[in-house]
């Protein structure tokens, strides 16, 4: 095939969703904050939602998120965001609202946020970025960072007896009545992306159904921060991410489908 | 003339919300403002006007509510005291920054630290200097009676849509505690047709996004934001509100907000019964600041005595109004406990004539 046999309409595969803006995305390259953003937009275009869809984008390396999603947004302060978007939900019970977070965001200053929302049953989507550090400020350690995992703030590794434990929210977020739909994916694979963008658009739905928190945690790279390369981050990521953070759904309409203690031990 | 009633001031806050068409409210427990939320509880406002009401788990939570709910163009609020509002200040910040109008009431008790549940003016510097990060200013409103409480709900939105700024009401536990006879607004429509042009509703194809946010990492747009705000607030002062009392032949002035300024008219009808010439001076507005008509009473005056719950923090902005002209002095008790009027009118002999 040559060149004018590709790019025939007819052989188009992919096609760059209309809702993400000309803006140059300001991740890293080899950064998953950029492909989960494409999923968002690619199911509110899908959803044809656009004109009542509100995000809302965090303090992280996220926070220009409003740059590159076409829709209304709202910026919060650091954690705060499932607060925002609980005002936003109350006023306006018949939009879809998001969060976007990362891990410190979500599971460091923002806990209380994230527990009562969820806890609340806050008809909202969290989309939890979980790449087990600060990005933004340049690599310190998040609540998520691994055990022995080094970081600028954990220099010889995270040390659970002084430093504390990793800690997996989605396990705890899942147990609580307020979620209807609460997974675990990644986007460093097709079949990855494409398992994310389903569990995207599953928690749109449930949005739609006013059926309770949809929760959706992305254990995602950051090469930048973790001083590695995009490949070599996604290698480690399986090896090392995974095992804490295992990939799949925990809560289905309501319903616990996974072994959440076995997962916390 | 409206509905009377006797109430608490927390309570007339929270039925002049409802009737006032406020769209939401956003609380978390502290003493003494908790009959706020109580009120509305129990009012079930969602009933009477479909106004949400929601107990966050912190104020922390509360505010961050509030500045999602301000950001969709609806009428929305909440209320604290002193340790609860310093909570808030983040968000306050955040608020200020992104232009959204909201109104925060602060039913302060003494400080610092968890301090005291008694009144106090112990939040002055915090609520007009700003009190969160970065250069912003709130409206401050002082009420000194429970029917200014009520009054200053809609007056406060009022000014919040006008600058698209965050107002506070700064009261304290006595006016927030004491029950008064206070006349009610009728019931108001809560707003369905307002401006939606800068407002999240979701983006139509007839117009670019809307965004609320406060950050700029361009410093000269920054730049360009805060001396914009400035020019906000300095365009303020046209709603400068304050009231004098027997200030026309005054020899010697108070100056009191909120409650003192009780206590001070008081103090001001037994000083004229002994024949001194003394007048008051109460700043409705503690920002704007009423500046200008304490330079034009420095110029009469032979000394100005601020009294406040405090140990002394209106005196400073009083000062720098009257320029050094006069003498300015400061009275207060810190800490929950009251003066008074004797307590001022001592004071006014030792401090204020004392040299004359
Ligand atoms: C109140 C407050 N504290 C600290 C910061 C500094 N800060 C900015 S981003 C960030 C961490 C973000 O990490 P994460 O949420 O994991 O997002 P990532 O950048 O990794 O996507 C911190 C601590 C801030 N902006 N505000
Ligand atoms: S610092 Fe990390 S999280 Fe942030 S953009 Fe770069 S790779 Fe992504
Ligand atoms: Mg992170």
């Amino acid at each position: 095939m040559d060149i004018k046999e590709i790019i025939k309409p007819e052989n188009l595969v992919h096609q760059r969703t209309s809702l993400m803006t000309d803006a140059t995305l300001s991740y890293c390259p080899g950064c998953g904050h950029g492909t989960v953003h494409h999923l968002v937009m690619e199911v509110v275009e899908e959803m044809e939602i656009q004109e009542q869809t509100i995000g809302i984008a965090p303090v992280g390396c996220s926070v220009l998120a409003y740059d590159f999603m076409d829709i209304d947004m709202s910026q919060a302060a650091h954690g705060r965001a499932p607060a925002v978007a609980t005002g936003i939900k109350r006023l306006w019970p018949d939009k879809f609202v998001f969060t976007y977070q990362g891990d410190g965001d979500l599971a460091a200053i923002g806990t209380a946020e994230t527990i009562h929302a969820c806890n609340r049953g806050e008809d909202i989507t969290i989309i939890f970025i979980n790449n087990g550090i600060y990005g933004m400020t340049g690599g310190q350690m998040a609540p998520t960072t691994l055990e022995g995992m080094k970081s600028s703030t954990s220099p010889y590794g995270r040390d659970l007896q002084s430093m504390g434990h990793p800690l997996k929210i989605t396990e705890l977020v899942a147990q609580l009545p307020g979620t209807n739909f609460v997974t675990r994916q990644a986007v460093h694979k097709p079949g990855n992306v494409r398992k994310t963008k389903k569990a995207i658009r599953k928690a749109f739905e449930v949005q739609r159904e006013k059926k309770g928190m949809s929760f959706i945690e992305i254990v995602s790279n950051c090469n930048s921060g973790w001083k590695m390369s995009p490949n070599e981050s996604n290698v480690w990521m399986e090896e090392h991410m995974f095992p804490s953070y295992p990939l799949g759904d925990m809560k289905v309409d309501g319903k616990i489908v996974k072994d959440l203690m076995k997962d916390l031990v | 003339m409206g509905e009377l009633r006797l109430m608490k001031g927390n309570e007339a806050v929270a039925e002049a919300a409802i009737r006032a068409g406020v769209d939401a409210y956003f609380g978390y427990p502290i003493t003494p403002q908790s009959e706020v939320l109580e009120y509305l509880m129990l009012q079930k406002p969602e009933e009477r006007t479909g106004m949400v009401v929601l107990q966050a788990e912190s104020e922390i939570a509360a505010i961050n509510m509030v500045y999602g709910a301000a950001g969709t163009g609806k009428k929305v609020m909440t209320s604290s005291s002193s340790p609860g509002i310093s909570l808030k200040m983040e968000g306050i910040s955040y608020i200020a920054g992104a232009e959204l109008p909201c109104l925060i009431l602060n039913v302060v008790r003494g400080g610092p630290g968890l301090g005291t549940i008694q009144p106090s003016q112990a939040d002055y510097f915090q609520a007009t200097k700003g009190g969160g990060h970065g250069d912003y200013r709130l409206v401050v409103l002082a009420p000194a009676s429970v029917q200014e409480m009520a009054d200053f709900v809609d007056k406060g939105m009022e000014l919040a849509f006008k600058y698209r700024n965050p107002v506070m009401i700064l009261s304290d536990g006595l006016i927030g505690q004491m029950m008064e006879k206070v006349e009610l607004p009728d019931q108001k429509e809560r707003v369905k047709e307002f401006d939606q042009s800068w407002v999240i509703t979701g983006k139509t194809k007839d117009r670019e996004r809307n965004i609320i946010t406060s950050l700029n990492l361009d410093p000269d747009k920054q730049y360009q934001h805060n001396m914009r705000l400035k020019e906000k607030y300095d365009s303020m002062s046209d709603d400068v509100m304050y009231e004098t009392f027997d200030c026309e032949d005054a020899e010697f002035l108070l100056v009191a907000y909120g409650s003192s300024s009780r206590i001070c008219q008081k103090a001001v009808d037994e000083a004229r019964s002994r024949g001194k010439k003394l007048g008051l001076l109460r700043p409705i507005t503690l920002f704007p600041f009423p500046d200008a008509i304490i330079s034009k009473l420095a110029r009469q005056v032979k000394g100005i005595l601020s009294v406040e719950l405090n140990t002394g923090q209106m005196v400073e902005d009083v000062m720098l109004a009257v320029n050094g002209r006069v003498p300015v002095y400061h009275y207060g008790t810190p800490g929950g406990k009251i003066f008074s009027p004797d307590d001022v009118l001592k004071a006014i002999d030792e401090k204020l004539m004392g040299g004359y």
